[in-house]
């Protein structure tokens, strides 16, 4: 499997052949605290990067998914509906959002890999 | 609160517990112009649950506290200013009330208190409008009465069913005050004005300590079984579920008492007297009844609506709009406070509510969300 990469609006994608899985960051989770909605968009609709593809709402805060790279969306984790305190207990694994087959792999070379997002992290205070 | 309080590169104050917040892991945030916790380590969900199942502490230290004193009576000064009893207010007993402007909008909503000893009265005012209120009652009052900021004060809150016996292990006499009574107390060896009151619809005591010794209580409170530190984020979780009203979203200076739903808060008396700025429009809208109402409301599904959003009725026009709203963990449903017009409010009204531009369906329904559990014996 690829390394993960991260994008400044803190989405992580991680592919696997020409199939993304996207998610939020451990960061970000942590930033919004306790999750209590998600909306998750139909599979088979496509993003370009940028669009937003899903609404997380906190007890705190309103939030988005932004797509990380173009693609259309063949899977999308169901279970966060019911229980979307999964993305505070493990953003990385069993709280992703979305997979997406990406259409345009040439925009993840100009995505983060762990290092870059560290020190973009840590320049967040 | 002297200038070695305040951070050097930020203008944010600091309470008497920052350090301790610091140290317990707080997420610090900027609060009307002070550095206070939203949140410790466990989150806001699991200190909600904490102040209704057991107990939590909260430092509200940013809250404005001022003895308000006059050569006559304090009393009948301060009537003049608000729409409540305060005359009747017996020694060792408190009040909620209201500072009103002349068009009867809401200045600042307040707690009047008449410690025992009964000379002078402690206002506690909102963070966001002490300035403004002090500036407000001095307008008015002028050199009839003095009104002096107690800056050096603490503020802590504990709250939950748990509270009265939590606190009861340091200081039993705490245990047996009414709800909304007050007492000068010995906490540890602190003197300490103790009131039975709060914020969050829950059995609870707001303290008032010298800020010298604020750190060394919080921590003999925290120590309790049962206690536990919240944030300012359980803090507005409990008091929207507890349909309490919030300064500056629920009840501004463009809002008036009785459309806020707060016509109880005038007493009785003061309607047939008046005698209080405001006096005029808010006895017109008691008289004619108002043209809005605030009003619970619960959207169909699990997102929360959040504050501005737009109140549609049934055929998609506006008819007010949300003032507070978020998730309600007990309920582990969203709800939001509002204003609809009058023809509107009457609990089981179905309306809809415009959130990213979709319709959601939402019931009026009768505030609180969850029921109040003040300690009333």
């Amino acid at each position: 499997m690829a390394e993960r990469k991260y994008t400044d609006e803190h989405e992580w994608i991680e592919m696997d052949g020409d199939v993304a899985t996207v998610g939020i960051s451990d960061y970000a989770q942590e930033q919004l605290g306790d999750i209590v909605f998600i909306e998750l968009p139909e599979t088979g609709k496509s993003f370009t990067q940028g669009d937003e593809a899903a609404v997380i709402e906190s007890v705190k805060a309103a939030s988005e998914l932004y797509a990380p790279v173009d693609g259309e969306v063949v899977a999308i984790n169901d279970t966060l509906v019911e229980a979307p305190e999964t993305i505070n207990k493990d953003a990385f694994g069993a709280g992703w959002f979305i997979r997406l087959r990406v259409t345009n792999p040439s925009q993840l070379d100009g995505l983060m890999d762990a290092e870059a997002y560290k020190t973009f992290t840590d320049g967040l205070g | 609160m002297s200038d070695s309080d305040l951070a050097p590169n930020t203008e944010l104050r600091r309470t008497p517990l920052y350090d301790l917040h610091r140290s317990l892991g707080a997420r610090m945030v900027g609060f009307p112009g002070w550095d206070m916790p939203v949140q410790y380590g466990e989150g806001i969900l699991a200190e909600h649950a904490q102040v209704r199942d057991a107990a939590g502490l909260f430092d509200v230290s940013h809250m404005g506290q001022a003895w308000l004193g006059a050569d006559g009576d304090a009393a009948e000064l301060l009537e003049t200013l608000v729409p409540g009893d305060i005359r009747g207010l017996a020694p060792g007993r408190m009040r909620y009330t209201l500072l009103l402007a002349d068009d009867g909008g809401i200045i600042d909503d307040l707690m009047v208190v008449r410690p025992p000893e009964g000379e002078r009265l402690l206002l506690i005012v909102n963070a966001a409008n002490a300035a403004a209120d002090y500036a407000h009652i001095e307008n008015i009052l002028g050199n009839r009465a003095s009104l002096e900021p107690a800056a050096g004060l603490g503020l802590l809150a504990l709250q939950g069913p748990g509270a009265a016996a939590a606190l009861a292990r340091l200081c039993p006499a705490a245990a047996e005050l009414g709800f909304m009574a007050n007492a000068r107390l010995a906490i540890d060896g602190v003197s300490c004005l103790v009131c039975r009151s709060g914020y969050s619809g829950e059995d609870g005591f707001e303290i008032s300590v010298p800020g010298n010794r604020a750190r060394a209580l919080a921590e003999r409170l925290l120590a309790l079984p049962g206690v536990a530190p919240a944030g300012l984020g359980a803090r507005d979780s409990l008091r929207l579920e507890a349909g309490l009203c919030l300064h500056g979203h629920d009840i501004d200076r463009s809002t008036g008492p009785v459309e806020a739903g707060l016509a109880w808060a005038i007493a009785k008396r003061r309607r047939a007297e008046g005698g209080f700025v405001g006096d005029s429009a808010v006895l017109a809208a008691l008289a004619a009844g108002p043209k809005r109402r605030r009003v619970g409301l619960k959207p169909e599904g699990r997102r929360p609506a959040r504050e501005g959003t737009q109140i549609l009725d049934r055929f998609g026009m506006s008819v007010g709009a949300i003032t507070s709203g978020g998730f309600s963990p007990t309920l582990a449903a969203p709800v939001a406070m509002g204003y609809v017009a009058a023809e509107h409010a009457e609990p089981g009204t179905a309306l809809r509510l415009e959130v990213r531009g979709k319709a959601i369906p939402a019931a009026v329904v009768p505030l609180p969300f969850v029921a109040h559990r003040y300690h009333r014996p």
